[in-house]
């Protein structure tokens, strides 16, 4: 089985929003119609967006940090957003795990809103019906692409690659072995969505230094006048010892 | 969440109607078995008649939840194919179901159509089994409306078994109280102190479970922190900016968007409005036997039960506003 996801690396991403206006750009674009915008250059903008980069801070100051946090639907493997659809309009695809919206068959009733705990779903204003992330499923497998490209939008604008894509259920993938070897977690894992999507946590690069190390007590300045007896065999052990 | 009128006017109408369906009928079984007197069927199906009007009232009032009315024609039809996961879905199915089986009942009842299916020599076996039927599918409907709401496990002031008590006490509460007024107009004054009473236990009912339910979310453990959210293990994160300006779906769908004072207020007015002053009222029509206090007391609680309706979507608070506290 195929469950494609992305992980997003919460060390490197500088919250530039390159992911969030190339996500709009794709899919305001593609076949499925515009994504509404309204006001985009007035006083109140607002509209239709697959990926929002929002920031938080860690810490109280002065030991603070800023994490700037990534969110958009993580395709949950157990996706409480497709069972409550009365129409069947979302959907779980088998053979990649990507979970879909058929805008032709949704009411916008907005009950699968309410059952995503990340508000990952939004309902187009205008189109009147229930909108989220589809991991570009319209760009990933388009043969008129060049290959290393065919990777959703967001992925590919990531100026510091904080973006990985690829195959979770794959061992072996890129992205199985960030999430492995760098400790990628799920978010709100209380509530058992299991979602696809993994976060890489924020890692330090640390230096341990004793303090004994700051004095050296090997100091070969101090050793200097210590001679043994040299003997008429002389090795050079006698000088180093 | 935000409240949506649809949703409220929905809910309630149709727990009344239903409520109301249940009164007529109960009577009509009782009185088979001589409990209560017997009325003709043109009592019967006036009764239903209304109750159907409510159920219609609330279907609606529906059409204006869905993303545009016209879905209602072109795509709603779908709505009835995910039974075997939706409660929705299962509503979907249940509440025509419910207003066929109504509208059956009041021809049956209406024109005194009848048979002798069980061969028990009786009459009215006919109006019976419809009504049997009615009052079951009314039942499977009182439960997925409720379960739609039960059955989202993070929203957690609705993921609990009260929600559907309440469902089902308030909506009877309501319909057992336009029951009341409805004999009282119908001259039917034998059948008012019945109605009257289940009522008023009915609304007694509804306020212990509903209190219930209010001291249950008061003391709420959520599970759900901004920790958990993004998966960062300090005691102090703090959102700076939610990545937008201007709001989005995120910030209109689960944002009552009042103050807590405002909240507290629609709390203590549903709480008067939908229990003691109805029971107040009914005790004092059952007493008189004026027709219009009876009503009043109808108005009053349904009015109540539209604060209260308010007040439970406005109180559940959902995980994903953890992402959306700061606007910077
Ligand atoms: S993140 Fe939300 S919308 Fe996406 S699959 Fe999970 S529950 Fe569904
Ligand atoms: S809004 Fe559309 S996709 Fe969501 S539950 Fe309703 S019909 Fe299904």
């Amino acid at each position: 089985m195929t469950q494609l996801a992305l992980v997003i690396d919460l060390n490197v991403c500088v919250g530039c929003h390159a992911c969030v206006t190339s996500c709009k750009q794709w899919n305001t674009s593609g076949a499925a119609g515009p994504m509404f915008d309204d006001n985009p250059y007035g006083r109140d903008p607002t509209g239709t967006f697959f990926n929002r980069v929002q920031t938080f801070e860690v810490g109280e100051f002065p030991c603070t940090e800023t994490v700037h946090f990534p969110k958009s639907c993580l395709h949950c493997e157990d996706a409480p957003c497709v069972p409550v659809c009365p129409t069947g309009a979302s959907y779980k695809r088998k053979e990649d795990g990507i979970v879909l919206v058929d805008y032709d068959k949704c009411i916008g009733c907005k009950y699968c809103s309410w059952a995503c705990p990340y508000g990952a779903r939004e309902l187009d204003e205008h189109q009147k019906v229930m909108k989220k992330c589809t991991l570009c499923v319209d760009r990933i497998y388009d043969e008129t692409i060049p290959e290393d490209r065919r990777k959703p939008a967001c992925v590919i604008s990531c100026p510091t690659s904080a973006r990985l894509f690829g195959d979770v259920h794959d061992p072996d993938s890129e992205v199985s072995i960030a999430i492995r070897e760098n400790g990628g977690y799920q978010l709100m894992p209380e509530w058992g969505t299991k979602p696809a999507n993994h976060y890489l946590p924020r890692r330090k690069t640390k230096m341990h230094i004793h303090e004994d190390e700051l004095t050296r007590a090997d100091n070969p300045l101090r050793k200097e006048d210590i001679r043994h007896e040299t003997s008429r065999e002389t090795t050079l052990d006698d000088w180093l010892m | 969440m935000h409240p949506a009128f649809s949703v409220i006017f929905l809910t309630t109408l149709i727990g009344a109607g239903q409520g109301l369906f249940f009164a007529l009928f109960a009577s009509q079984s009782y009185a088979m078995v001589h409990v209560l007197p017997a009325h003709d069927g043109g009592f019967y199906a006036g009764g239903a008649f209304i109750a159907l009007l409510f159920m219609l009232g609330g279907l609606a009032a529906a059409v204006f939840h869905l993303g545009k009315p016209s879905y209602m024609f072109t795509r709603a039809w779908r709505g009835m194919s995910q039974w075997r996961t939706s409660w929705l879905s299962r509503e979907l199915i249940a509440m025509p179901l419910v207003m066929a089986l109504f509208f059956a009942y009041i021809v049956v009842q209406y024109f005194g159509i009848d048979a002798d299916l069980y061969g028990w020599g009786l009459p009215g076996q006919l109006s019976l089994t419809v009504g049997i039927a009615a009052a079951v599918a009314s039942l499977g409907l009182f439960l997925s409306t409720a379960m739609i709401y039960a059955a989202i496990k993070f929203l957690q002031e609705w993921a609990s078994p009260l929600t559907v008590v309440n469902f089902f006490l308030l909506g009877t509460a309501s319909g057992f109280t336009l029951a009341t007024a409805y004999a009282a107009s119908q001259g039917a004054a034998d059948l008012v102190p019945f109605y009257g009473a289940w009522a008023v236990a009915l609304t007694v009912a509804g306020f212990l479970t509903r209190a219930a339910s209010l001291i249950r979310n008061a003391r709420i453990k959520r599970k759900s922190t901004v920790q958990t959210a993004i998966g960062v293990r300090h005691t102090r994160v703090e959102q700076k900016s939610m990545g937008m300006m201007g709001g989005s779906y995120n910030t209109r769908e689960y944002f009552h968007g009042r103050t807590a004072a405002f909240l507290r207020a629609v709390k203590w007015i549903f709480l008067v409005l939908a229990f003691p002053v109805p029971v107040l009222l009914l005790w004092a029509g059952l007493a008189t036997g004026d027709g219009g206090v009876l009503l009043l007391a109808f108005a009053v609680q349904y009015l109540g039960l539209l604060f209260e309706r308010w007040f439970f979507f406005a109180q559940a608070n959902h995980p994903q506003n953890l992402y959306y506290q700061v606007v910077g």
